[in-house]
């Protein structure tokens, strides 16, 4: 053991500050860090023009049906994600105030949708890409419950039903193309590259006009970090995106669920508590039934 | 060109040949000719070319069951004058409309073309061939249309059936169809048919697929309807004009109304443009602007398909193939679904009547359980 225990203890700080970057999170936490080959979006909301044109081409390049839900048969006209429309964009406006906003799969560094599926239909694929395995879906849904962006959708019209959720085109990655949304963007108010690369490209535009964009990059932290990342000049509740802290959704269950089970204490004393008091109720009875005779 | 009324120029009193237009006029008559119907100033060359050597491509131009107005529509075109097209780069052989000779003479002149370029010659049909009772319902010369195109047809080098109801029978084939009338391509199948429907056809479309032949000895790419791709690949919706309005979700409901005046989208009123495979909307009839349906403020017909165009009712809608978002956005947070007053309350008197059953039904058990007791217990004393 050539390592002193304070150098170990400097080891771990520094370790510790790095996986969980130079953010509020704590260095005890198990932060799970972006790897470096994570992919992803950067959407502006100050530069899209709301034409529309990722939507439809998401629609093409996916072969998903029209969803006419908003404006009657003749349009593709999804009012929000559904299991008809993996992307769509939204508007907001109030109080003379308005923005775009594209909702899509955030593709989280921590997915809470991969961590309540049981037998991992969704997870965390190459590229960091939470994709879907349909063969592996029993139909729970639990991801539609868990996600807190309200992406996952089921598809409640048809017999054998799937999940719908943006996979970032992971079928057009693979023959390497981009995204679909990110290719038809007239305005590149859409991109799509290495995470890294995104948030040091949002952090530029953010340094580069102050007055232009809320000094944020939705997604670098929030919810554990998404490897979508939004910029804005509205603030980004209004834009439907929540205040969700920068704690991953699934570190609580998963904190409470590896407390339990740690070092297997607590099964152990609650079958040896169960175990006692059977025993003792068993010894109870054989003295009574003694009495009796 | 300017200024030359092409109804005139139509029927010029000399046999003006090539002799009489200097070089220049004729090569800008070719480029002009070319450029319009897309084949680029290589095709021009080649068409000087071919014309100088006395190479001029022969028609023998078929008329049946139609109105002529694929021809009337062939007559109105500048870019080339009809005139340059009949005298400079096509040799016309044969047609009943733009014939000076009538009778057995244009008849002689018929089989003489057809001798002298066997197998080279391009068989234009208008108008549809009837079939019923032996196709005794259109007769020409004392010979039945079915008769006629059979051997027009057969000792041709290209086929082509301008109009809808040469391709699949168009206004004379609409339902009841008592002389079975029929597309060229129905009674003729020795040789591909080249179909360029419409009603009237587009005239550059059969300017295109002839002078492609007479260029190259090609015939353009077909779709599964047997029409050039060049012209009938996409859909009318996709170039129109209105195409915002209808993105936009704005139509005409009727007929003068204020969004017909402002010239919003026809759709509602009819229009086929969405199924409708046909270059209109960006290639207007005889260089006039806007001078196509929806141009003028009618919705599209359909007239380029089989299945809509004489089959559809003129102010039926069609379905849209290819949906895309419109310009609406939906909200952040949108309300979709809901319960209605009524839905509760029968949803609520449902589940109460059940619950009411199941509470009465316990309750009967109950009883019949009690009263069963005492008479069972006396059996069992007994038994």
């Amino acid at each position: 053991m050539g390592i002193s225990r304070r150098a170990a203890l400097k080891g771990m700080l520094i370790g510790g500050a790095a996986a969980a970057g130079a953010t509020s999170a704590s260095a005890t936490a198990a932060a799970v860090t972006p790897t470096e080959e994570a992919v992803g979006l950067l959407y502006d909301a100050t530069l899209c023009i709301g034409c529309k044109a990722c939507v439809s081409a998401c629609r093409e390049a996916n072969d998903l049906e029209a969803d006419p839900t908003g404006l009657g048969p003749n349009y593709h006209a999804p009012l929000d994600l559904s299991e008809r429309a993996k992307t769509v964009i939204k508007l907001y406006a109030e109080d003379g105030e308005t923005s775009f906003m594209k909702a899509q799969c955030m593709h989280c560094v921590d997915p809470a949708c991969a961590a309540a599926c049981m037998l991992g239909a969704l997870k965390k694929r190459e590229f960091g890409i939470v994709t879907y395995d349909p063969d592996l879906c029993i139909g729970c849904r639990y991801c539609e419950i868990a996600c807190p962006y309200n992406v996952p959708k089921f598809q409640w019209t048809k017999a054998a039903p799937k999940i719908v959720k943006c996979e970032l085109c992971a079928h057009r990655l693979k023959a390497g193309l981009e995204p679909a949304c990110t290719e038809v963007c007239p305005r590149d108010a859409v991109i799509f590259g290495k995470r890294s690369d995104l948030l040091r490209e949002a952090r530029r535009r953010i340094a580069a006009e102050p007055s232009r964009y809320l000094p944020k990059v939705y997604g670098e932290t929030d919810g554990g970090g998404t490897q979508v990342l939004y910029l804005s000049h509205v603030p980004f509740e209004k834009l439907g995106l929540p205040v969700l802290g920068d704690l991953p959704a699934p570190s609580k269950a998963r904190n409470v669920q590896r407390s339990v089970y740690h070092n297997f204490v607590a099964p152990l004393v609650l079958y040896g508590v169960l175990g006692a008091v059977t025993w003792r109720n068993r010894r109870h009875q054989a003295l009574e039934e003694e009495g009796q005779r | 060109m300017s200024g030359r009324c092409p109804l005139l120029a139509a029927f010029p009193s000399t046999a003006a040949g090539l002799n009489d237009v200097s070089r220049r006029d004729f090569l800008r008559i070719c480029t002009a000719a070319a450029a319009a119907v897309g084949l680029g100033p290589l095709a021009a060359q080649r068409f000087v070319e071919a014309a100088e050597a006395g190479i001029k491509p022969s028609v023998i131009w078929l008329h049946f069951q139609e109105c002529t107005g694929c021809t009337e529509s062939l007559l109105r075109t500048t870019h080339p004058p009809v005139d340059d097209l009949i005298l400079d780069l096509i040799s016309l052989d044969y047609h009943e409309t733009l014939f000076a000779a009538a009778g057995h003479q244009a008849e002689a002149a018929r089989i003489q073309a057809m001798k002298a370029n066997a197998g080279k010659y391009v068989c234009i049909v208008e108008g549809a061939i009837p079939t019923k009772d032996n196709g005794i319902y259109c007769m020409i010369g004392g010979r039945t249309a079915l008769d006629l195109v059979k051997e027009v047809a057969g000792n041709a080098g290209a086929v082509i059936a301008i109009g809808s109801c040469a391709s699949w029978g168009g206004v004379a084939a609409a339902d009841p169809n008592p002389t079975g009338a029929s597309g060229v391509s129905d009674v003729f199948k020795d040789k591909p048919v080249v179909n360029i429907p419409g009603c009237p056809a587009n005239p550059y479309n059969l300017l295109g697929t002839v002078l492609q032949y007479a260029t190259y000895g090609t015939l353009p790419a077909l779709d599964d309807q047997g029409r050039p791709l060049f012209a009938y690949a996409r859909t009318v919706h996709e170039h129109c004009p209105r195409r915002a309005h209808f993105d936009a979700g704005r139509f005409a409901e009727a007929f003068g109304d204020e969004g017909h005046r402002l010239g919003y989208c026809l759709y509602k009123l009819g229009c086929k443009g969405p199924e409708t495979h046909a270059n209109c909307s960006v290639q207007h009839f005889g260089e006039v602007v806007d001078a196509w349906p929806i141009g003028l403020g009618h919705p599209c017909f359909g007239c380029t398909e089989k299945h809509i165009g004489f089959a559809m009712p003129l102010h039926a809608t069609v379905p849209i193939g290819r949906p895309r978002p419109p310009d609406t956005y939906p909200p952040i947070h949108s309300t979709q679904g809901g319960v209605s007053p009524i839905a509760t309350g029968v949803a609520g008197a449902i589940v109460g009547g059940l619950v009411g059953a199941g509470y009465m039904a316990s309750k009967r058990l109950a009883i019949s359980a009690a009263s069963e007791e005492p008479a069972s217990t006396p059996k069992k004393s007994e038994g």
